[in-house]
């Protein structure tokens, strides 16, 4: 079975015309079926270059990509959607729920564009709701939820597609401590009991501390790579 | 689907998506009142036209040349009553009545009136579409026997019978000829120029002929109603082709004659309803043009403002070409809800008209679909832009905006 990402010799450089900024100076790593890795690293390490390439939301400037086993440098705008409709399952910091509109149809968004009729599309989404414990708020509009209340909704929303990868770009940044620890003890339950593989990226080492593999970037370079620091949980 | 995203969209913007509208509304709304009180101007002119005679044909002598000397059109005496009787011989021709004209002075008892005989057959009620008021019209015995019988148009019988007594059986001296009147025309008002239709005596043109003119070989004009007014052309060569056989004229000569159809007045009639249709399609034009400008605004407004649920909807897997859709879908909703309410308003607005200036309107059905339509294609061009703009944003930036 391929590795759910595959990157070699991954390279980022953003050109502003007058001065070569390198965020990724050549990334080589693998994510299996089943990992939890967190990708922790200073602002300006390349880590949330290095979530958009393998989120397909971004290309490299150069280097191989395999995302399930298939090279994906090579496809075009919309066949990279579809891989990110249907395989790819994405957790902002700031939650990016659609305002004015109720949490259970915050959930089926992914669903319309995936093309799944409407009384599934539903029943996803509420299924998807009260596993996570928030069926309560399925009519409530985002301003009428905590922030955790929306990160979870959030998270169910990327997991309706059945992806076979959860990106999640600083889930805790925007909660307090109790809301955290919560939320990364259900990223911990959603890769333990459901088997999902989960890219983190984040700054903090005690929410890196949920995860089963901590990658360390530093000017666009991996500096470390294993297990996670005993100690801290 | 999409349509229903839309409407959805616009909802959660409920102030915003009106006032958008309202470009919309109020152009299409003054398009539908000013096409119905065009189409309701144009179309009592048509009936104005309609009231001059059913499908009429006039001859009037035309101009000749004697001694060397050309005599203006109708100048000339050259239709005889006999050409009448020959043109009513012709197919597709209902009616003909010759016309002999002549001012007189009407005198009845202390009361006199300077007004125009108009000496013709029992046909000219038909021909000029002329109801009778009171009585009745001379007869064909009375043509015949060029009786001193008179029918009297409603000016005369207010200035010879002021009192308001019915003037039947009254007698009315003519050139010193007295005429029994035996009817009387129902008021028809101004004709087309400005000339006083009831302000005439009518008796059979023969009397006119033989007891007031004095002048018995020639008639000033012939009327002629066709059969229907698709005949109206044949009718004009035939009696062109008869008149020409009659009066022996082959060319080189010129004909003594001229014969002319309302179907002329008519044209011009709704060519210049033509012009004004065209001056209302481009007020319509304007205005959508300014509605749509203000959509496309408002949308440039919204892509800017919802560039983050762009970004999103990327991120979830939306193609470029579904953002695209998304934001058409919502301008031509925009347009088109703008277009049925400006339709709404536009009747509204007509039958405050109607009812308020006491105007003719008509709101022709075609206008309600070229309305519509037309706001649909106005959120089509104008929103096109602003989807495109949104469908071309980079996911990341995108998200990333602040």
């Amino acid at each position: 079975m391929p590795a759910i990402v595959d990157v070699r010799d991954l390279t980022k450089v953003y050109d502003t015309g007058v001065t070569q900024t390198i965020a990724l100076a050549g990334v080589t790593l693998t994510i299996g079926q089943g990992d939890f890795v967190a990708v922790t690293g200073p602002s300006g390490s390349g880590k949330s270059t290095f979530m958009h390439i393998v989120g397909l939301l971004d290309e490299p400037s150069s280097g191989t990509y395999f995302f399930e086993g298939n090279d994906v440098s090579q496809l075009d705008d919309d066949e990279r959607s579809d891989i990110r409709c249907r395989r790819l399952g994405f957790v902002f910091q700031s939650y990016n729920l659609l305002a004015r509109t109720s949490a259970l149809e915050n959930v089926e968004l992914p669903m319309i564009y995936a093309g799944v009729p409407e009384e599934q599309r539903r029943a996803i989404a509420m299924r998807e709701l009260s596993e996570l414990g928030i069926e309560s708020v399925a009519s409530h509009t985002p301003n009428q939820m905590s922030g955790g209340q929306q990160q979870r909704v959030a998270i169910a929303r990327s997991l309706v597609n059945d992806p076979a990868l959860i990106l999640a770009d600083e889930p805790t940044g925007a909660l307090d401590t109790k809301s955290s620890s919560d939320i990364m003890q259900l990223f911990r339950d959603l890769n333990e009991k459901r088997g999902m593989t989960i890219l983190l990226v984040t700054h903090e080492p005690e929410v890196a501390a949920y995860a089963k593999r901590v990658i360390a970037f530093r000017d666009g370079l991996v500096i470390s790579d294993g297990a996670r620091v005993a100690g801290v949980t | 689907m999409t349509l229903r995203l839309a409407l959805e969209a616009l909802m959660r913007n409920r102030v915003r998506s009106l006032l958008t509208m309202l470009g919309v509304i109020i152009g299409v709304a003054a398009v539908i009142i000013t096409v119905a009180i065009g189409a309701g101007a144009a179309s009592s002119i048509q009936q104005q036209i309609n009231g001059l005679g059913s499908n009429m044909v006039i001859v009037l002598p035309g101009s000749v040349t004697q001694s060397g000397v050309r005599t203006g059109l109708g100048g000339s005496s050259t239709l005889t009553p006999g050409d009448g009787l020959a043109i009513a011989q012709s197919p597709y021709v209902a009616a003909v009545s010759p016309v002999v004209g002549m001012r007189v002075q009407a005198v009845s008892g202390g009361n006199n009136w300077q007004t125009t005989i108009a000496g013709v057959a029992p046909t000219y009620t038909f021909i000029r579409d002329w109801p009778i008021d009171q009585g009745t019209f001379f007869s064909q015995n009375d043509t015949a026997s060029a009786a001193k019988v008179c029918v009297l148009g409603q000016t005369v019988v207010r200035n010879l019978f002021p009192d308001g007594s019915s003037p039947i059986g009254k007698v009315v001296m003519m050139r010193g000829v007295p005429f029994t009147v035996v009817g009387t025309l129902a008021a028809r008002g101004q004709s087309g120029i400005g000339q006083d239709q009831d302000d005439t005596v009518v008796i059979p043109y023969t009397s006119a002929m033989q007891r007031v003119t004095g002048q018995t070989t020639y008639v000033n004009m012939i009327m002629v109603s066709a059969s229907d007014a698709g005949r109206i052309q044949a009718v004009q060569g035939e009696i062109a082709q008869l008149l020409e056989q009659r009066h022996r004229i082959a060319p080189p000569n010129q004909d003594d004659f001229q014969v002319r159809n309302l179907a002329d007045i008519a044209n011009a009639a709704s060519s210049s309803s033509a012009v004004m249709e065209a001056l209302l399609a481009s007020v319509a034009a304007v205005s959508l043009v300014v509605g749509g400008i203000g959509i496309m605004n408002i949308m440039l407004v919204s892509v800017t403002e919802r560039t983050r649920e762009i970004g999103l909807r990327r991120s979830v897997g939306a193609r470029a070409v579904m953002i695209l859709r998304q934001f058409l879908a919502e301008s031509i909703v925009l347009s088109t809800l703008g277009g049925l309410f400006g339709v709404a308003a536009g009747l509204l607005g007509t039958q405050i008209v109607a009812h308020v200036a006491k105007w003719p309107t008509l709101v022709p059905l075609q206008w309600f679909f070229i309305a519509v339509g037309f706001s649909a294609a106005v959120g089509v061009f104008f929103g096109y832009y602003p989807a495109l703009k949104a469908s071309r944003l980079n996911p990341i930036d995108a998200l990333r905006f602040e």
